[in-house]
């Protein structure tokens, strides 16, 4: 849009830019080293252009943005300078930095519930950043563009929902009213923080969708900070990667995307499952960021890089510019040589093959697991002292499904759909409030106080967060041996059975009289998997496994699971809101809705030709990596957020949302609100969907 | 530790290979952590210190807590009269040595007996929710508002006569409560910590969830209160003292040394000096042993970190 003109070579920069960060450092100095987040990072953002910077935790890139904000503590060191419309930020005084935050440059942060005062209405915090800047607005003018400010982020009714406090909006909803607070000055420079990272895939792309209307109506500058490729693959004009608290590789993001000249950015975009590639093995990027307190010479990538030669541990390359291109630079002494095509990109990460080829050892496709019409209904109650139920949560409402030995069910929806209630149901084994559960064929609600405790060797659980999942005060060998203790396994024998884990997923057993703090993300998952495994189950419930992992973790821990599943033939139970990881891992998958299943099916019919509206638009909301694919999709977007499951919605509960009950004409509108659609089946997967069959329409209707 | 991060998997091992030694456990762990802090060693070795003193101290001394010495009524410290004497020649060392004896037990019993009954009770309300929970709160806050002193003085037919282990009984049970509510609010959200689910769902007892997972997650709160409960539970004694319970002469203890020597500070100071610096260093060096133990017992703190 706004690149800099090339004229042979040289750069002329066709406007000032807003924001110019040169050789930006930071350093917060810890008892006895130091940690330099933030190692000479230089960027430039053009007014109304898109900038995302990519990086992975720890990367440095919130407090590059930090910094440009002021909004570092004290006790950190900034060095360089940040320049913003040509006035030194690092040298105002906070009170004039006050001036400029919020007016001319903002911030929408990763979680909007903290961002939000609770005790103020949302109406009333818009205004006050109105007020702040305009001391010439009156209340009223402000209440009033308040309300405006609401409307043009997609707010319904934002008369009255001026007047809510921040709790009783949706997560969803509180971003929008972060974005409206963002816009209301009109600023110049939007800086986003992880602005889609705590949202749900429907609920992000929305949000995305605002943003980009946001900044099309102010003609801001937005600094779009992700450790999603995916998301600023459609949004971003250029794009930035972070690694070890510097730029690696900034350019197009066509560029970027399409020739990638580090060997970072390659394992990156090497490492994510995507939604075209399935039952391939993912490309995993060995080992783990380097410590920013204590970082060796030479290039930081180096220990992870499968292109290191000798002269990359001498020197930290500089960020340089390509041959071909001048605007798009890696810093990779190795760069000219991708480039140049002598090194193709799946040389540099090879795709893995996997160990053994074919079904799962020892399984013969026999159920192990299946539920019919689960129901768990949670009473919702009022009043402290005389409590009287005051409506019902419908959190699980008639699931059925079953798992095969040796399979994989993939569990998928938005948060709130009940996913995680029926997996809890499925590991209480306690008999359900109505419906059954049978593993092994065997129904929990008649089983005995031991057998119940004997079954829980077959049945075992892998939690989301691997840091809340460990117990922080005990060495991880007395994790690893915890299910054990239950059932009476000898001192020796578990700690024979511990160090044989530990092996398997890929620990040293050396490091068993550790605590789990010393430990890297993807290696406490690794210890919460071999903690599941101990027993050796034959069922594995695995709540959102990879959610909290980086990307370049992510892979690693798939590949585990997948061969895991080979080896010791394991049936999986996977829970995830990522559809290209479940679609890289399950057999057959599961769409929830309010506590239903809407549709399924086998991955690949339910992902190639996805029937009910809903799972169209969960597939059409994921993003891409792919910019170019990203920017010519057809997207199927659903309105609002989820409903409350306390609702009581007589007919198809997804109507309120549904993008094909718009397009229907009014009398076969009717059979959606009064009959609740079940499960039938269209082609090969069940859908519950009275329409099915007109599912072309809305692609038709998305194209226009 | 990067060879193992993304690591292919091996092939399953067969079993029966060479084993490394058995891993420590975490008792073991806690201690080594321990033994590496000095301010454990400080803390602890000036601790026995002063209980062998209080054992041994009179050992060579020619006066006990009892004897008076009308030669020389209200002396300074002396050779004869190391910490001086008091208005009636009572030796203030020889009191000190015997008072010293019987606040250590007070506050070595009462300060860790309350901080586990504490959390005890706080981790099994909280753990257990529901019904139980509301039970224990009730009655906890039953204690909370009932004017402790008048309950003893209801009690003090029963107690008359009784010695000062009554007290400490007393003392225990009267001082967990407010601790016992901050645990249970700690405990009922770390039952909803997954790995707290986890342990749930491998089949794991009550009982033993809250002593593997529920108190080492809350043990920095009680050590901290019971390294402070040492001295003041040493402290309150000198009130009940006053009211006429607990200690009561000829007996004594450094409660009721202090407070006798209070009025007399500033003109005669060794009354009040020698037993107030005892006192201190017994606090100092408990509340230093208790720091070493709380860091060695979060194994995210201090140096074992590599």
């Amino acid at each position: 849009m706004t690149e800099p003109l090339t004229i042979t070579g040289k750069r002329v920069p066709a406007v000032t830019p807003v924001l110019e960060v040169d050789n930006l450092s930071v350093t917060f100095a810890q008892a006895g080293n130091e940690v330099k987040a933030v190692r000479g990072v230089s960027y430039h953002v053009n007014p109304g252009e898109f900038l995302g910077i990519v990086g992975e935790s720890g990367s440095g890139k919130s407090v590059s943005s930090m910094a440009v904000m002021g909004l570092l503590p004290s006790s950190a060191r900034i060095g360089g300078s940040v320049r913003f419309q040509g006035r030194s930020l690092l040298e105002c005084s906070d009170a004039e930095l006050s001036r400029i935050r919020g007016k001319d440059i903002s911030m929408i942060f990763q979680d909007p519930l903290s961002a939000l005062t609770p005790v103020y209405t949302v109406g009333h915090q818009i205004a006050e950043g109105l007020l702040l800047h305009d001391k010439n607005l009156s209340r009223q003018a402000a209440a009033a563009r308040a309300v405006e400010l609401l409307k043009l982020v997609g707010i319904p009714s934002p008369e009255r929902r001026a007047e809510a406090f921040p709790h009783e909006f949706s997560g969803g909803m509180r971003q929008r009213a972060m974005i409206a607070i963002a816009i209301a000055n009109d600023p110049k420079l939007i800086i986003a923080d992880e602005p889609t990272t705590a949202l749900d895939v429907t609920i992000q792309a929305q949000i995305l969708e605002v943003m980009q209307e946001a900044k099309e109506i102010t003609g801001a500058a937005v600094v779009l900070i992700t450790h999603d490729l995916g998301v600023v693959a459609g949004n971003a004009d250029r794009i930035a990667v972070m690694y070890a608290g510097r730029l690696v590789e900034t350019g197009g993001v066509d560029q970027v995307f399409h020739a990638p000249a580090m060997p970072y950015t390659i394992g990156l975009l090497r490492s994510m499952p995507s939604m075209a590639s399935s039952q391939t093995r993912l490309v995993p990027l060995e080992g783990r960021p380097p410590s920013l307190a204590a970082l060796p010479p030479g290039c930081p990538f180096a220990p992870r890089c499968p292109l290191v030669i000798d002269a990359c541990r001498e020197a930290e390359p500089a960020l340089t510019g390509t041959e071909e291109d001048p605007t798009h630079q890696a810093a990779c002494i190795r760069s000219s040589e991708i480039t140049s095509g002598k090194l193709t990109r799946s040389e540099v990460f090879p795709r893995p093959v996997p160990l053994i080829e074919g079904t799962p050892a020892g399984t013969d496709g026999r159920e192990v697991l299946s539920l019919t019409g689960l129901v768990r209904h949670f009473p919702l109650l009022k009043g402290a002292v005389f409590k009287r139920q005051i409506g019902t949560v419908r959190a699980v409402d008639g699931v059925s499904f079953e798992l095969g030995s040796g399979q994989t069910l993939g569990l998928v929806g938005e948060s709130g759909c009940g996913k995680s209630t029926t997996i809890m149901e499925i590991l209480e084994l306690a008999k359900p409030q109505d419906g059954q559960i049978r593993v092994n064929g065997v129904d929990v609600a008649d089983l005995s106080k031991r057998d119940r405790l004997k079954m829980r060797r077959d049945i075992q659980v892998v939690f989301q967060d691997p840091m809340a999942s460990i117990d922080p005060r005990l060495p991880i060998h007395d994790v690893i041996a915890e299910p054990l203790t239950v059932h009476g396994v000898s001192k020796k024998d578990q700690q024979r059975k511990v160090s044989e884990m530990m092996e398997l997923v890929g620990l040293d057993p050396e490091m068993a009289s550790r605590y789990p703090h010393e430990f890297s993300g993807g290696q406490r998952q690794r210890i919460g998997i071999a903690r599941a495994l101990v027993t050796d189950p034959k069922i594995l419930v695995l709540d959102e496994p990879v959610s909290a992992l980086d990307v370049s973790i992510q892979a690693g821990v798939i590949n585990l699971l997948k061969d895991l599943q080979l080896q010791l033939g394991l049936s999986y139970v996977f829970v995830a809101h990522d559809l290209a990881v479940v679609h890289h891992i399950a057999d057959h998958v599961a769409v929830m809705y309010l506590g239903r299943i809407v549709e399924y099916g086998t991955s690949d019919d339910v992902f190639s030709r996805p029937r009910h509206p809903y799972t169209q638009a969960l597939i059409s909301a994921v993003p891409i990596p792919d910019p170019a694919l990203e920017r010519t999709r057809v997207r199927v977007l659903l309105d609002g957020d989820l409903p409350s499951p306390t609702d009581n919605i007589p007919g198809c509960n997804f109507r309120s949302r549904c993008p094909l009950y718009q397009l229907l004409p009014d009398q076969q509108r009717l059979r959606c609100q009064d009959e609740d659609p079940s499960l039938r089946t269209v082609d090969k997967t069940s859908v519950a969907c009275h329409y099915a069959e007109h599912d072309a329409l809305i692609d038709t209707m998305a194209e226009r | 530790m990067s060879m193992v991060e993304d690591a292919q998997v091996l092939p399953v091992t067969p079993k029966a290979q060479q084993r490394g030694p058995r891993p420590a456990s975490r008792l073991r762990l806690i201690f080594a952590k321990l033994a590496r802090t000095p301010r454990f060693w400080v803390g602890t070795l000036t601790l026995l210190v002063i209980v062998l003193w209080a054992l041994f101290g009179l050992a060579f001394y020619n006066f006990n807590a009892v004897s008076q010495d009308v030669m020389s009524m209200n002396t300074g410290p002396t050779g004869k009269h190391w910490f001086g004497t008091d208005e009636i020649g009572g030796d203030i060392y020889a009191q000190t040595v015997v008072g010293l004896r019987k606040s250590l037990l007070i506050g070595f019993v009462v300060g860790p007996v309350s901080a586990l009954l504490a959390g005890f009770i706080g981790a099994l309300a909280g753990y257990l929710g529901g019904v139980w929970d509301r039970v224990i709160v009730w009655f906890i806050d039953l204690l909370l508002v009932l004017p402790a002193l008048y309950i003893l003085i209801m009690l003090y037919p029963l107690i008359k006569g009784g010695s000062w282990v009554i007290v400490m009984v007393y003392l225990a049970i009267f001082s967990w409560m407010i601790l016992a509510r901050v645990i249970r609010a700690q405990t009922s959200s770390l039952r909803d910590r997954d790995f707290v689910k986890a342990a749930r769902f491998m089949g794991v007892k009550t009982s033993t969830i809250i002593r593997r997972h529920i108190i080492p997650n809350v043990s920095s709160l009680l050590i901290i209160d019971a390294t402070l409960g040492v001295g003041a539970a040493i402290l309150t004694e000198t009130t009940l003292s006053y009211f006429g319970f607990g200690v009561q002469p000829p007996d004594v203890s450094l409660g009721t040394l202090l407070s006798s020597g209070t009025g007399a500070a500033t003109t005669r100071p060794w009354l009040f000096v020698f037993p107030a610096a005892i006192l201190v260093i017994t606090v100092l060096a408990t509340s230093l042993a208790g720091d070493a133990l709380r860091d060695a017992v979060d194994p995210t703190s201090g140096a074992n970190r590599d």
